[in-house]
């Protein structure tokens, strides 16, 4: 399995040429000064952007054609974006946020609960099921969302600096576990980072832009 | 040791003479539009304390509207129960049918409408509001009417085992479920842009948050825009409910005034405190005119407080936003 990117992504008066291809298992690292479109590669991958040209493909299904007129909308790929700035529904407690996907997704409530817990133990979160997002510290916070995100056991996860809002110890507890959560994570991962250590310690393939 | 902890010095800032002079224009403004307030009410105060002191709560809770001989034999009897209540029922009815669809219309307009659609309906919207309440209690009258009589009738048939649809009489004009389904029309266009107002404002990195798990379009509505915007649209609501409770012509020509309070909706029988003032004002006793200033007392307090709760719940989704 595949993710394929070719033609250019913008978003308003932005806009500029990606090209990237990552495998399965494989994290890329993307890189580069704020505004250089590391973001905007991300959404587009996961559908809040349509791309301007080119082709966004995983494994042989076209996401995006702008040519061909084809746009997959993002409920239809299958991929899940963990964002900088957590975005945790404030008014679900921490499973009806990280069951929101799959609930989206039909599964039925018994079971999106029983998934979720899972999901929150692989992050080290199983005894704060019904906590509000506000109770939590920001590290914990983005933890949630990381489940939220591997509960959809999607093709592709979007992490979009998920160490850039989060106080100093946190961010250490999280850098902790995401090579853990990563190294069993079996679909293709796109980390959007500023920080060469992250690069080094989380991914084997890198687009600097 | 002891610390001494320094006082904090007042900030006194030196306004400039534009400053004060624009601030004493804004303020005058806003000053005047409280004591008018406090007029409003004093006048209707002092015109019909005669009345809260011959009745005391029994104008409140009486029935009975009697202008009387102006002797003893047949004294005046006053209460305006029957009224608020109609005034009550006929607003709820209102906001019942209105704010479903407020809901669906602001929902349509600030996320399924195309954008050349968008602005003219908005307009057409705001157009709708502006448009005079007799105008609204003739179309009532000649066009809503005969058609929601039919419609009263089916429910009647349908559900006359719930005792809010039963009826003394088959006659289904002229009654408080007609008169509400007229005020929500009239009240839709308020509730309607404050929904979307507040709907405008709701989260769009919670939105994509939403689309980016999986989520589709209706999804992120459900999940993020309606609880973001659900104090906001209780506000807008209660501005609704406000109208709706002071609506006096078009409530005068689609329902029948009738002292006795009714809370079957499809019969026809009932009022609201507006209309009793607007039918019994031209040909009031100077006593029976005291008792319609002490009416609409009640009714100016009522929809204070129904504003005044409104404002505080607009301005709490305000700061959530």
């Amino acid at each position: 399995m595949s993710l394929q990117l070719h033609g250019a992504v913008g978003r308003g008066a932005f806009h500029r040429d990606a090209s990237l291809s990552v495998n399965d298992g494989d994290v890329l690292a993307i890189t580069g000064p704020n505004g250089s479109g590391k973001s905007t590669i991300l959404h587009t991958i996961a559908g809040l952007v349509s791309l301007l040209h080119g082709t966004l493909k995983c494994n042989d299904d076209i996401w995006d054609a702008p040519a061909n007129q084809m746009f997959i909308q993002s409920e239809k790929r299958s991929c899940a974006v963990v964002f900088q700035d957590v975005r945790l529904f404030p008014h679900m407690n921490v499973i009806s946020n990280v069951a929101y996907g799959l609930r989206a997704h039909g599964v039925n409530k018994q079971q999106a609960h029983a998934q979720s817990l899972e999901a929150l133990s692989q992050v080290g979160l199983h005894s704060f099921e019904f906590r509000a997002p506000h109770e939590l510290s920001g590290g914990e916070q983005q933890r949630v969302a990381l489940a939220r995100a591997l509960v959809l056991k999607p093709q592709v996860l979007l992490l979009d600096e998920p160490f850039a809002a989060i106080d100093t110890g946190s961010r250490i507890a999280l850098r902790r576990l995401m090579p853990e959560v990563l190294a069993t994570f079996p679909g293709v991962t796109v980390l959007v980072s500023h920080d060469p250590a992250d690069v080094e310690s989380l991914a084997n393939s890198h687009l600097a832009l | 040791m002891s610390e001494t902890v320094p006082t904090q010095r007042d900030i006194v800032i030196r306004r400039g003479t534009a400053d004060k002079v624009f601030r004493t224009f804004i303020a005058s403004g806003a000053m005047l539009s409280l004591v008018v307030l406090g007029l409003i009410a004093g006048f209707l105060l002092f015109r019909g304390f005669e009345i809260f002191k011959d009745f005391g709560l029994s104008f409140i809770t009486g029935t009975q509207w009697d202008a009387g001989s102006g002797d003893a034999s047949a004294p005046a009897k006053f209460g305006i129960a029957a009224m608020l209540v109609g005034s009550v029922v006929t607003a709820v009815i209102a906001l019942c049918v209105a704010v479903p669809f407020a809901i669906a219309v602001s929902l349509f307009l600030e996320y399924y409408a195309p954008h050349f659609i968008r602005k003219p309906l908005t307009a057409v919207l705001d157009l709708v509001a502006a448009i005079p309440s007799v105008i609204y209690g003739i179309w009532g009258y000649t066009i809503l009417m005969p058609k929601a009589s039919g419609w009263a009738k089916s429910l009647n048939s349908w559900f006359d085992w719930i005792w809010i649809f039963k009826v003394p009489a088959p006659i289904f004009d002229r009654s408080p479920f007609i008169a509400g389904l007229l005020l929500a029309l009239m009240v839709l266009p308020i509730t309607t842009s404050v929904a979307r107002e507040v709907y405008s404002q709701a989260p769009r990195d919670q939105i994509d948050a939403a689309y980016g798990l999986g989520g589709t379009k209706w999804g992120a509505i459900r999940t993020v825009v309606m609880p973001f915007g659900r104090s906001g649209l209780v506000g807008g609501a209660m501005l609704g409910l406000g109208r709706a409770l002071g609506e006096t012509v078009a409530v005068y020509l689609v329902l029948n005034l009738v002292f006795k309070v009714n809370f079957q909706i499809l019969a026809s029988a009932g009022g609201n405190v507006a209309s009793l003032i607007a039918t019994r004002f031209g040909e009031a006793t100077p006593y029976e005119l005291k008792a319609l200033m002490a009416a609409g007392l009640v009714l100016f307090l009522v929809t204070l407080a129904v504003n005044a709760t409104a404002t505080y719940i607009v301005s709490r989704s305000r700061s959530a936003a």
